[in-house]
């Protein structure tokens, strides 16, 4: 168990006996007079030196938001006032949202932040204050004129601070913007926050380390080529031994007609390298011509987390390794904020493609015209599309161990749609699947508690408490359904969860999407069998020559 | 001080037309003041526009409510995920013309476990929209004043809105309407401790304005009443701008000077969502951002790290994990 973190009982008596906004209680101080407080698991680590070098952002230096001194740059308001002033002269939707607020409160208790902590400053409403207070005073009349009664408070390094830990405290999940009745988005907000911090040297290492291992060596895990190779190969040995199918996926094939990248967390870590294995035992299931990439070795893009400059950088790999590989398309894993940058920037950043096809599923024929600009397919959209045409033999009783609850992951279902597609592979692939409360799935599904770059030991308190209220929302599949497997299509979900399940709701694991298929698909030559890609046993052995009955 | 503020800036507004009134300021306040309040308004209103407008939208950032448009067999959701220009009119008119996104509003109880439920809470959504269609039928009606001949939809929108006849002159629902939204929305924000914390002097001004127009306006009609037919023909004055002095009632004066206090703060208010709503990113967008490449005026050059660098530098560890090279 975690330091950063109380034991699970006894934070679920903090929450239970909270006095705040949440429980309808008036905290004792106004928001403009509460000051950030740091405290051990309420914050993640500053970004070291060599991260901010590595993508030449300002201000490197060694600094502990819990120490007094900030060591900031002497000039950091000028910096923040040209930086806001820009920002609100190229970016509509953030000029819009500082002006257009009526602060009616429906997003109030929308946050799984606020859900989870009470913290007034974590109402979607009121984090966007935080900025708009200083809009106000740095750029209106009524603000310079009135101050205080105007909405708007002095620019002081308290600000700063308090910049810090809430921007640093919101997912960019959306999830807000869903109940906005002008589809405010705190995410735009908090995006345009931390960049403005950039230009201060104020930011966390756990984005920044991982945007600039990256670039250098192509994934956010820094496996240099050989180690994300042999991270592939004992996958691929374990898969042999689980299932007698022997894989070597192609790696940077030149003339693959697809090319396939997934979050590099498939390739290492568990539970996304059992997903990994789905993707593998797929591909080989349908004779599929790809290729997987060590220099595109990155589904996710910790950019969107960062700034959209590092956000382009990061994505700008994709296409350039489709042109040199001369591959036809792009095949996308499981991944959420993957799927944000894929779906919503990567051909207003990168595009256009024309030396990418329009993706045609090779095996059935289907062209993809929803991603004909970008040339990109989620795995989901493609396997749901193998299913609906009969092109995979499935035996959803191999996964009949499990009973199956799904989460809808935050980027795909607000920056996306892609709600259906991965709940009619699931209903293909497993025989007990079980949806979780209404208000808590698609597109009011919520955060992991640990997206936009917060999954961080140190941050442990925080994640936890923003992790609660999907827990008590899988807790409530478990009693009413029996669900023991939340499956997700998302790599950080997969590990975020994995922790929070464990806090919150033990007996409940975490799976991929492509775990399940891969558990399901029947392969030619393969041999009995009876435990699944996480080897635990299966419920009743299937045999493995059933294959060869049917040749 | 949140509340007393803009309390007291109302009743100042009422007590200067009632003192202008007294001391015969006719043209000042039936003229000039109305004159400079529109002209800010207009100004204001056609600035703030210019302003949203020609700030560019880097990037298609829809907020999808509901399932895409991708796959032929999985029907998509037009109004809640749109994929054509048409699926976003219909979005977007039934964001305006019904407040959508509010009808979805649910209400987190945190439970003893803890545990923590939801339930529909459709209040915000009824209260703001009876003021919201209230306060437009309202406005539509004053067109009896503003146009001669009166156009046709007044005469229909008065015996709708009148068609109780539980007073005379004609009680119109949509007065006791707004007065009911009005209430109902300060409440929230005076009783729930959320609501309080969160509320600005910005927030109380504009209801309890809105409130003290909708109450002079009915004080004219129904207590104290004035000279309609000097009325229309002062405002004809105003508008074919050929102005002159009246002497009307002072309860007029008080109507006509909170209705210029709200045209000139408009503009500079939150009460821009008015116009704002149409110009949101995550809503006026359709979520076809991988069928059309969408423009960011301004995408900036940047150099990424290109496979040949990183193969220069990982060459030998490729070389030995006998990945394939380019520079074989």
């Amino acid at each position: 168990m975690s330091k950063f973190v109380a034991k699970p009982a006894e934070l679920a008596e903090a929450i239970a006996s909270q006095a705040s906004l949440l429980t309808g209680e008036t905290p004792q101080t106004n928001w403009m007079e509460t000051p950030a407080e740091f405290k051990p698991g309420n914050y993640c680590y500053s970004a070291k030196p060599e991260a901010l070098n590595g993508l030449g952002l300002p201000h490197a230096r060694e600094w502990d938001p819990a120490e007094a001194d900030w060591k900031l740059p002497e000039d950091w308001m000028q910096r923040l006032h040209v930086g806001m002033k820009e920002r609100l002269g190229k970016n509509r939707a953030f000029k819009l949202f500082m002006e257009i607020c009526v602060r009616c409160g429906a997003c109030a208790d929308k946050c799984h932040f606020f859900l989870g902590t009470g913290d007034p400053k974590n109402m979607p409403v009121m984090r966007a204050e935080l900025m708009r207070s200083i809009y106000r005073g740095e750029f209106t009349v009524a603000g310079k004129l009135l101050g205080q009664l105007g909405g708007a408070r002095k620019f002081t390094e308290e600000v700063v601070k308090e910049w810090f830990m809430y921007y640093y405290q919101c997912t960019e999940c959306r999830r807000c913007s869903v109940f906005c009745p002008y589809g405010i988005d705190t995410a735009e907000i908090t995006m345009m926050a931390r960049e403005l911090l950039h230009l201060i040297g104020v930011n966390i290492n756990w984005v920044l380390k991982p945007a600039s291992d990256c670039n250098r060596t192509g994934n956010h895990l820094n496996l240099e080529p050989h180690a994300f190779v042999s991270a592939l190969e004992s996958i691929c040995e374990d898969l042999e031994d689980i299932t007698g199918i022997a894989i070597e996926p192609p790696i940077n094939k030149k003339g693959a007609e697809v090319l396939f990248i997934t979050p590099s967390a498939d390739a290492f870590a568990v539970p996304g390298m059992y997903t990994m294995m789905g993707y593998l035992l797929l591909f080989k299931h349908i004779g599929l011509d790809y290729t997987i990439s060590t220099y595109a070795s990155e589904g996710g893009n910790f950019g969107l987390f960062t700034s959209s400059d590092v956000m382009k950088k990061l994505n700008g790999k994709m296409y350039h390794e489709a042109e040199r590989l001369g591959v036809k398309w792009i095949l996308g894993g499981e991944c959420g904020h993957m799927w944000r940058v894929v779906h919503q920037y990567m051909s207003t950043m990168n595009g256009p493609a024309p030396f990418l096809e329009v993706p045609k599923n090779p095996i059935t024929g289907t062209l993809f015209e929803h991603a004909k600009e970008t040339k990109m397919v989620h795995i989901a959209e493609f396997t749901a599309d193998l299913i609906h045409h009969h092109k995979l033999k499935l035996d959803p009783s191999r996964n009949d161990h499990r009973n199956v609850t799904f989460h809808d992951s935050c980027n795909t279902s607000r920056g996306m749609g892609l709600i259906e597609e991965p709940r009619y592979i699931l209903n293909q692939v497993v025989n007990n699947f079980h949806e979780m409360p209404e208000d808590t799935i698609r597109e009011k599904t919520f955060c992991c508690g640990s997206g936009s770059g917060l999954n961080t030991e140190e941050y442990m308190d925080i994640r936890m408490r923003g992790g609660f209220p999907r827990a008590a929302a899988a807790r409530w599949a478990k009693k009413t359904h029996g669900s023991d497997l939340l499956a997700a299509i998302c790599a950080i979900d997969r590990v975020a969860l994995t922790a929070s399940m464990n806090y919150w709701v033990p007996g409940m694991e975490v799976s991929g999407l492509h775990e399940l298929v891969g558990n399901a698909l029947i392969m030619d030559g393969e041999k009995n069998r009876d435990i699944d890609l996480r080897e635990d046993d299966l419920e009743r052995p299937t045999l493995g020559p059933m294959a060869e009955e049917e040749d | 001080m949140k509340l007393l503020a803009p309390l007291v800036a109302v009743f100042a507004l009422a007590a200067l037309a009632l003192g202008g009134a007294a001391a015969g300021q006719y043209y000042l306040l039936g003229v000039v003041i109305p004159y400079v309040a529109f002209a800010l308004f207009l100004f204001g209103f056609s600035y703030k526009i210019y302003g949203w407008a020609k700030t560019p939208v880097p990037f298609n950032i829809p907020t999808t409510c509901g399932q895409q448009k991708a796959l032929p067999w999985i029907k998509g959701n037009e109004l809640e995920a749109p994929s054509s220009t048409l699926g976003v009119l219909g979005r977007m008119a039934l964001e305006v013309l019904v407040f959508r996104s509010l009808f979805r509003n649910t209400k987190a109880n945190l439970e003893p476990g803890p545990d923590l439920s939801y339930e529909s809470d459709k209040s915000l959504w009824l209260f703001g929209l009876l003021f919201h269609w209230s306060f437009l039928l309202i406005f539509l009606r004053h067109y009896r004043f503003f146009l001669e001949p009166v156009p046709f939809f007044v005469g229909f929108l008065e015996k709708f809105d009148g068609l109780l006849q539980i007073t005379l002159p004609t009680f119109y629902l949509t007065d006791a309407l707004i007065l009911l939204g009005i209430s109902a929305l300060f409440a929230r924000r005076v009783i729930s401790p959320k609501m309080r914390y969160i509320s600005l002097a910005a927030d109380y001004f504009p209801l309890m304005l809105i409130g003290a127009i909708a109450l002079s306006g009915m004080g004219m009609r129904y207590l104290h009443k004035v000279d309609i037919a000097l009325v229309k023909t002062h405002i004809q004055g105003l508008i074919t701008f050929h102005p002159e002095a009246h002497v009307i009632g002072a309860t007029f004066y008080v109507h006509l000077l909170l209705v210029s206090a709200l045209a000139a703060y408009f503009p500079f208010s939150k009460l821009m969502h008015m116009g704002g709503v149409f110009f949101s990113p995550t809503r006026n967008l359709a979520n076809d951002s991988r069928v059309n490449r969408h423009i960011n005026p301004w995408n900036p050059q940047i150099k990424i790290r290109t496979y040949a660098d990183y193969e220069a530098d990982f060459k030998d560890k490729m070389k030995s994990a006998g990945i394939p090279l380019d520079a074989d």
